[in-house]
């Protein structure tokens, strides 16, 4: 049976591109459903998931293939990530007794716990009469024989990688009990040439390295650049004619500006939750101090007066508080006040320097960059200061992001260089916040500065 | 300036055929080649190596700035103070900027590895400034002088060591 509970439209980034529906397709039995991926604990042992390929409906080509191309490469992609999540495990195709078609309604759960898969995933694809593809898929726990979610999607054929990732999201979601975070994309800046003259450029992708484009070419130095949590927009650091400053940039249309009329270098930008203001430093006489702009009025406020460097502004996730980097107590540590530049407090007492604070999306816990020992490492800690813990160990772990549920970091990491100037390699990694799972993020070129974006669909 | 008796000699000849080619009628001088002619050595000479003398970098220019006073003062980690040596680097430059009135400078602030790149931003800029203030006070217009920070972006050395960093925490002046 299949009901239809609610009707989505999926915009996003693409709005022109991917215009469809999602509908849930209902089991009665969903309620009994008692799979679940505990992900607060860390080296869990992966769940063992089956994905077959996506079943063609029938053997109708669209411009970018046939439905029998399409159908594998959204189960690959919906593997890859779940994959990538270190949560789940991918049973070998090989192994399959069952063959899902397109008309499969109820697996043989049997031929299933045969080959030691807990959760299935099944789906199929067929061709619109308007061109479109639709997309259908359920999620399985295979010991209870229930469905535990089904979902359609409609879209343009060349948006399956979309489709793949929602349906990714929606099979983490109902498993873990968090949101998924692969409808999402990356912005960095990707770094080649000699290291005394790197060319920079900001870069965007998929949070998995697909659709990878360059946004700037290369010309004058970017830096540090932040996704909007509302629009399509980014904020960063750019060095046009020689003068630093903080720029917007309007991913839809590839228009930047400038950011106010400062008469001195201003940096290190990030977003107000809602998106409508930019917290950034502003140096001026050799003092930073952090402004905060309203976009829509352009009117600056001045949140910091102290003569330390204060800079690396993040908001909390309801707007109510900013977390920041400062020296004014002699040396880098993370401070934390009221939006409007009250009541600051210092939150970090550790051993070493702490950098680059970022405030979860979940609003609990604070990321940042701990100084010490010779090395650059990417810990959290409370708000409050309290439980720190520390998530990588290498020579130089810098700048980190978060997933936009608030389980997973993406940060940037720079080996050691030699005399000669071999090593000093910059890469992106992403790590779980237990710790565990950290894996290298695809990039063409050497990558650093990543920002994740929200979830394309919200 | 000191010299061997031959180097001596030889140059008295030179200079004495030099002055002969210039009054070739002078009893004076035939008088002088005639002592010194004597003195010549019979011992074969060395091969001669010639080089040709530019005229040295233009005043004003960043070259001439390298080869006269230096371009850069360095810091202490993580440190943004002048010290002695600094100052006395950027005492020269001060002088220089004196000596060549037409000339503007910008005033880049780096830094080394050790600290993240926001924090490294601003550190260099204060790093450029207090360079570029240094200078006002020892009378040079602020007009002449603007700065930039490339943070850690820009390094000259590199090597996970002290001498590496150390050559990256720098403020450099560079001639526009």
């Amino acid at each position: 049976m299949i009901k239809v509970l609610g009707k989505q439209v999926v915009t996003g980034f693409l709005p022109a591109l991917l215009i469809g529906f999602l509908v849930l397709l209902f089991d009665p039995q969903e309620a009994a459903a008692v799979l679940n991926v505990d992900v607060t604990r860390g080296n869990v042992e992966p769940l063992p998931i089956a994905v077959p390929d996506t079943a063609p409906a029938s053997e109708a080509t669209t411009m970018i293939g046939s439905l029998a191309d399409i159908g594998i490469n959204i189960a690959s992609v919906v593997i890859a990530d779940l994959t990538r999540s270190g949560l789940f495990r991918s049973i070998d195709k090989e192994a399959f007794i069952e063959k899902i078609g397109a008309g499969s309604m109820r697996p043989r759960f049997g031929d299933w716990r045969a080959i030691g898969s807990q959760a299935l995933v099944t789906s199929h694809v067929e061709l619109e009469s308007d061109g479109r593809i639709r997309v259908e898929f359920r999620l399985w726990d295979v010991f209870a024989e229930s469905q535990m979610t089904g979902l359609r999607y409609v879209a343009p054929p060349q948006n399956w990688r979309r489709v793949a990732h929602l349906i990714a999201d929606a099979v983490y979601g109902r498993l873990t009990g968090e949101k998924g975070y692969f409808d999402s994309r990356i912005v960095y800046i990707a770094e080649t040439g000699p290291k005394t003259k790197r060319t920079k450029r900001l870069a965007i992708m998929d949070q998995d390295g697909a659709n990878h484009r360059y946004l700037t070419n290369g010309e004058d130095l970017v830096l540090t650049p932040r996704f909007s949590p509302t629009r399509q927009e980014i904020t960063y650091l750019a060095y046009y004619n020689d003068q630093p400053r903080v720029y917007l940039y309007n991913i839809d249309t590839g228009k930047h500006e400038v950011l106010g009329d400062f008469p001195n270098m201003t940096f290190a930008p990030r977003f107000s939750p809602d998106g409508n203001m930019v917290a950034m430093s502003l140096a001026e006489n050799g003092n930073s101090d952090i402004y905060l702009m309203d976009l829509r009025t352009r009117r600056v406020t001045r949140l910091t007066t102290h003569p330390g460097i204060d800079t690396s502004p993040s908001f909390s996730p309801d707007g109510a508080r900013i977390t920041f980097n400062s020296d004014r107590g002699g040396s880098q540590q993370i401070y934390v006040m009221d939006t409007d530049g009250s009541d600051i407090k210092r939150i970090s007492f550790g051993k070493g320097r702490y950098a680059t604070p970022v405030w979860s999306p979940r609003g609990d816990l604070i990321a940042f960059t701990k100084i010490g020992n010779g090395q650059f490492r990417v810990g959290v800690m409370r708000y409050d200061g309290t439980g720190e813990r520390l998530l990588t160990d290498s020579y130089q772990d810098e700048g980190p992001t978060w997933a936009p549920n608030g389980r997973v970091l993406m940060f940037f990491r720079q080996t050691p260089y030699n005399e000669r100037g071999e090593g000093g390699e910059m890469s992106v990694w992403s790590v779980d916040l237990t710790g565990y799972n950290e894996r290298p993020v695809t990039t063409p070129f050497e990558g650093s500065d990543p920002a994740w974006s929200p979830l394309m669909s919200r | 300036m000191k010299m061997n008796g031959l180097g001596k000699r030889f140059l008295t000849i030179t200079a004495a055929s030099i002055f002969l080619a210039a009054c070739a009628t002078s009893e004076t001088e035939m008088e002088t080649v005639t002592e010194t002619e004597t003195m010549v050595p019979v011992v074969p000479a060395p091969d001669v190596m010639q080089t040709p003398l530019t005229p040295g970098p233009a005043p004003g220019t960043q070259a001439h700035l390298v080869a006269t006073v230096g371009d850069r003062v360095f810091f202490e980690y993580d440190k943004a103070e002048l010290t002695a040596t600094a100052r006395d680097i950027l005492r020269r430059q001060a002088e220089w900027l004196r000596n060549n009135l037409d000339v503007e400078v910008v005033i880049e602030g780096h830094c080394d590895e050790r600290g993240t790149r926001e924090y490294n931003i601003a550190l260099g800029d204060r790093r450029a400034t207090m360079a570029r203030n240094y200078m006002i006070a020892l009378g040079i217009s602020g007009d002449r002088m603007r700065t930039i920070s490339y943070g850690k972006e820009r390094p000259v050395a590199f090597g996970a060591s002290q001498a590496s960093w150390s050559k990256n925490r720098r403020a450099v002046m560079v001639v526009l």
